[in-house]
């Protein structure tokens, strides 16, 4: 008998073999010509925008918008590009209802932005299909630089000194490149192999060379590259993650969140990746939602998430909150876990009421119980990696405004780095930033 | 409910809803359907002489302006007059008058600037018993160059001729239907009293290229490659006939003359408009040609609602109620002074009002750290273009500076007389010798 939703324990192949494209096939469906015309005429071509201002690279917005609505996708591309080369995986992965589109005087005005996200996926995906690269390569500097991780920070980064001319060798400790953008983001967020294509077409800027498995701190030091290369840009993200320090953490069944979600990312076929008839996820985060929703998708019958603290503290917006619940999984709030049961396999995770009082978090001594049979951990990631010499505080590789750190010639930039949110765009931007930084002091 | 019935020249129609000579009133079928939907009457597509008639292009034969979402600002033709045989449009508008007898039906006609073709028609028409005849003097391509429409309508002793023809052989009240492409309206209103018409009817088509096809390198609508100009009308004409219509109705030679509204009619605000200045009814095509014949009762219910709201009974209460407003600039109250105000509660901060104040104006709109933006009493000369420009309908007005206020700008105190340019006493032609 084939496998259902209600097959016992961890089971592929829960739904049928059809539901898979469906359920993760686009998250927002393109716009089509006539669809991105409606929503550009919606824009007022604000003064000093302030969708513009929320924009952690600071794209023109009202101008893209423009060239949009006057026929000129390709432009409006080109405008996006200019600040923010990796726009087509930000059209996708952008919470843009937390950052351009909060702002939006039309939010502001009707409750119903103009459709910044949607929009800036036309235009870049209208040049991107057409597989052309907007910009060019200055002359060669003779100047080397190296860059540690392929994800957002580190592309972006590349990819603007390539176009100063400066030779830039991207590290990578894994096989492929892209970082989150390729391992972590939902999968219905960049479908069609989509950060792999980026990478590729981003590439076409010339003077970035890739190499794989190649892991700073593994038979590879920071001195070396500081001693080969003119510049170091460190761009690790966050490789570790937070354990829960409860009981059966190491049943079966129990696993890091991003590990799941890397593996459905790297998966050929869906129907033939495990997941548990109760699924529980603990955490409030964009991961924690992520891999959720995902379950869901695969086909188990029920998926909790678990938030230790209330509604409004939960790090995921509004939006994915009723994302997740749209999708079926249940939210559980001011709950924290204190014991998972099993034997050899997990069964079921306790859990304790809590209550938030002066921001410090106490249990109620009230317990209830939840039938799992896969528990995925998203409690946050952690820093780790960094190499000797470079100072760290709270969690994070200290930087400047400029993304220098506290080593002569060694810049950090992305989630592994101090100052902004964990996000894909702020992530470009700081590589961005780090770039021209780094070109200025090269050139000086 | 106010009661919309319109008398024009003596002839009754439910309500001053006309549709005008166009696509939408070329046959029975159209005509039928429009009149069930609720139109007061039709002018009749523009009938020509009897024999072969025209044949139109057979490519496309309009072009369009949008607005934002596609909303049709502006249409461009090139269509002819009617292209079916005289003798099938002249038994179905007998048909069609005899189903509707409270309904006005007017039979537009073009015919060559002899007197006989128009002898002939005239004959034609009174058989049908249509209720009048609007003359065509107005349209701007392709009869044009046979030496009729637009090239009639542009000779002031052509239209006062061909009129008088007319009125010495029907007993049918005439319409003559005015062409805008001439440089003074009143002239062509002048020649049509003087040749005794009973009406004016206005505007026809601009002439006008809408789009140049960028890749063909030709005007569109674009026929095997070539283009001409065309017609104009739909919203985007409102404003020049609303000129015209009010140049006729308050010039002392033609006051009387009444008027029948055409040119970008889309609403029964916008008839409302025309009527206040002086149009005894109006005529619709672009509006039907875009949303169809349905758009009437919106019309109907709304000129009715305003009725009763304002307690006008008759649409004779307020015809012409705004010709006396209309005046010359040189009279405008220069001591009258107004200044922008903002509304902070509906101000959604887009920053337009301090972008065209800014770049283009006065620099009168302040922009505050926290983005605000407040208008500067000292600098702003009431131009009123951020209330144009601003997205929020309402939210910016325009505050009187009452007399004795200080006008912050000139720091001299409001006068409480009026005062005009002619009185000025930067005016060099000023004749009072005090310069007050
Ligand atoms: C599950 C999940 C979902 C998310 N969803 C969203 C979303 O929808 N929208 C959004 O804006 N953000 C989202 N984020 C956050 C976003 O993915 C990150 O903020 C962003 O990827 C950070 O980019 P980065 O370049 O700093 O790091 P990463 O993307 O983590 O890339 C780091 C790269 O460095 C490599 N690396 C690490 N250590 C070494 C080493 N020692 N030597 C060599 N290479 C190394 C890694 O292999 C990786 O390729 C999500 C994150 C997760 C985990
Ligand atoms: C396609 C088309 C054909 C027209 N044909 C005639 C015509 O045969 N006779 C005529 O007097 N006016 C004709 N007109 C002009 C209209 O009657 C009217 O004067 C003009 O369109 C302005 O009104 P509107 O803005 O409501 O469309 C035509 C207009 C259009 C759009
Ligand atoms: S805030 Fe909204 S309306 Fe204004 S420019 Fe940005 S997208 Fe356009
Ligand atoms: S009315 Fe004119 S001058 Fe005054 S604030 Fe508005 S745009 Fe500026
Ligand atoms: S244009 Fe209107 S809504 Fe926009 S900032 Fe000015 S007053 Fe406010």
């Amino acid at each position: 008998m084939p496998n259902s939703q209600m097959t016992p324990g961890i089971a592929p192949g829960r739904l049928p073999k059809d539901a898979y494209a469906k359920n993760f096939s686009d998250l927002h469906a393109p716009l089509d010509a006539h669809e991105a015309a409606v929503a550009a005429d919606r824009c007022y071509f604000c003064y000093d925008a302030p969708c513009q201002t929320a924009c952690p690279t600071s794209i023109d917005i009202p101008m893209f918008i423009r060239q949009i609505s006057t026929g000129l996708a390709e432009a409006a591309a080109t405008k996006i590009f200019e600040e923010n080369i990796l726009g087509g995986m930000c059209a996708r992965v952008c919470p843009t209802e937390t950052l351009c589109e909060e702002v939006c005087v039309r939010e502001v005005a009707e409750g119903k932005p103009v459709e910044i996200g949607r929009l800036q996926r036309y235009a870049t995906d209208a040049m991107m299909e057409k597989g052309v690269h907007p910009f060019e390569r200055a002359e060669p500097t003779g100047k080397k630089v190296a860059v540690v991780g392929a994800g957002p920070a580190g592309l972006s980064c590349a990819h603007r000194l390539a176009m100063h001319g400066h030779d830039v060798v991207i590290l990578d400790g894994r096989e492929k490149a892209g970082g989150l953008n390729e391992y972590g983001i939902a999968a219905y967020k960049s479908v069609n192999d989509f950060a792999h294509r980026e990478v590729e077409w981003l590439m076409q800027i010339g003077g970035i060379t890739m190499e794989y498995g190649k892991r700073l701190g593994d038979g590879m030091s920071l001195a070396d590259l500081t001693g080969s290369y003119d510049a170091v840009f460190l761009a690790i993200g966050l490789g570790g993650v937070n354990a829960l320090r409860a009981d059966g953490e190491d049943l079966d069944g129990v696993l890091d969140a991003v590990d799941f979600i890397a593996e459905l990312r790297q998966a050929d076929d869906l129907s033939k990746l495990p997941v548990g008839r109760n699924v529980v996820v603990i955490g409030g985060g964009m991961t924690a939602v992520d891999a959720a929703v995902q379950s869901k998708l695969l086909g188990a019958e029920h998926v909790s998430m678990v938030y230790r603290r209330g509604k409004e503290r939960m790090a995921a917006s509004e939006y994915e909150q009723e994302l997740a619940t749209a999708k079926g999984v249940t939210i559980i709030y001011n709950a924290q876990p204190v014991a998972i049961h099993g034997d050899g396999a997990v069964r079921e995770v306790e859990f304790e009421y809590t209550v938030e009082e002066d921001g410090k978090l106490r249990g109620t001594g009230e317990m209830f119980r939840i039938p799992a049979d896969q528990v995925f951990k998203a409690i946050g990631q952690t820093l780790e990696g960094v190499p000797d010499g470079v100072a760290v505080e709270r969690g994070k590789i200290v930087v400047n405004e400029h993304g220098r750190t506290s080593q002569d010639g060694v810049w950090a930039g992305g989630d592994c780095a101090s100052g902004g949110d964990d996000l894909t765009v702020t992530a470009v931007a700081e590589g961005r930033d780090a770039a021209i930084d780094i070109n200025a002091t090269l050139m000086a | 409910m106010a009661d919309l019935t319109s008398n024009f020249l003596g002839i009754k129609s439910p309500n001053p809803f006309w549709l005008a000579s166009a696509p939408p009133t070329d046959k029975e079928y159209n005509v039928r359907r429009a009149f069930e939907a609720g139109w007061g009457g039709v002018v009749w597509k523009t009938l020509g002489e009897e024999g072969p008639p025209v044949v139109n292009v057979n490519g496309p034969r309009y072009g369009a302006i949008h607005g934002a979402d596609r909303r049709l600002l502006g249409l461009n033709n090139i269509e002819l007059i009617t292209d079916r045989p005289l003798q099938q449009n002249l038994e179905e508008i007998t048909r069609v008058k005899k189903d509707y007898p409270d309904r006005a039906i007017i039979v537009s006609l073009m015919v060559p600037c002899e007197e006989q073709p128009w002898k002939d028609i005239l004959k034609a028409v009174e058989t049908t018993g249509a209720d009048g005849v609007e003359l065509n003097f107005g349209c701007p391509h392709g009869m044009a160059e046979r030496g009729m429409g637009g090239a009639v309508g542009q000779v002031p002793e052509y239209i006062e001729m061909v009129t008088r023809w007319c009125k010495e052989n029907t007993k049918m009240p005439v319409i003559v239907k005015l062409t805008p492409n001439i440089t003074d309206i009143r002239k062509p209103a002048e020649a049509a009293l003087r040749g005794g018409a009973d009406a004016v009817s206005l505007i026809n088509t601009i002439n006008s290229i809408t789009t140049v096809d960028l890749d063909a390198m030709a005007p569109e609508p674009t026929i095997d490659g070539k283009g001409t100009h065309g017609g104009y009308c739909g919203p985007a004409v409102k404003p020049i006939a609303l000129n015209m219509v009010a140049e006729i109705a308050r010039n002392p030679e033609t006051a009387n003359l009444p008027i029948s509204g055409i040119g970008g009619v889309t609403t029964w605000r916008d008839a409302a408009e025309f009527m206040a200045l002086g149009c005894g009814n109006v005529q619709v095509c672009t509006a039907v040609m875009t949303y169809g014949f349905k758009i009437v009762e919106e019309m109907i219910t709304g000129l009715s609602q305003w009725m009763d709201e304002k307690g006008y009974t008759s649409v004779d209460d307020f015809i012409g109620m705004a010709v006396p407003n209309v005046t010359d600039w040189q009279y405008l109250n220069l001591n009258f002074i107004t200044k922008a105000v903002i509304n902070q509660d509906a101000c959604i901060e887009c920053g337009r009002c301090y972008a065209a104040c800014e770049d283009t104006s006065h620099q009168a709109i302040e922009m505050s750290e926290d983005r605000k933006f407040s208008v500067k009493d000292d600098e702003c000369v009431a131009c009123n273009l951020c209330v144009n420009v601003c997205p929020v309908e309402g939210c910016i007005t325009m505050k009187q500076v009452m007399p004795g206020e200080l006008d912050e700008r000139t720091g001299q105190k409001v006068p409480a007389e009026y005062g005009n340019w002619t009185e000025h006493p930067n005016n060099p032609g000023n004749t009072c010798a005090s310069g007050k």
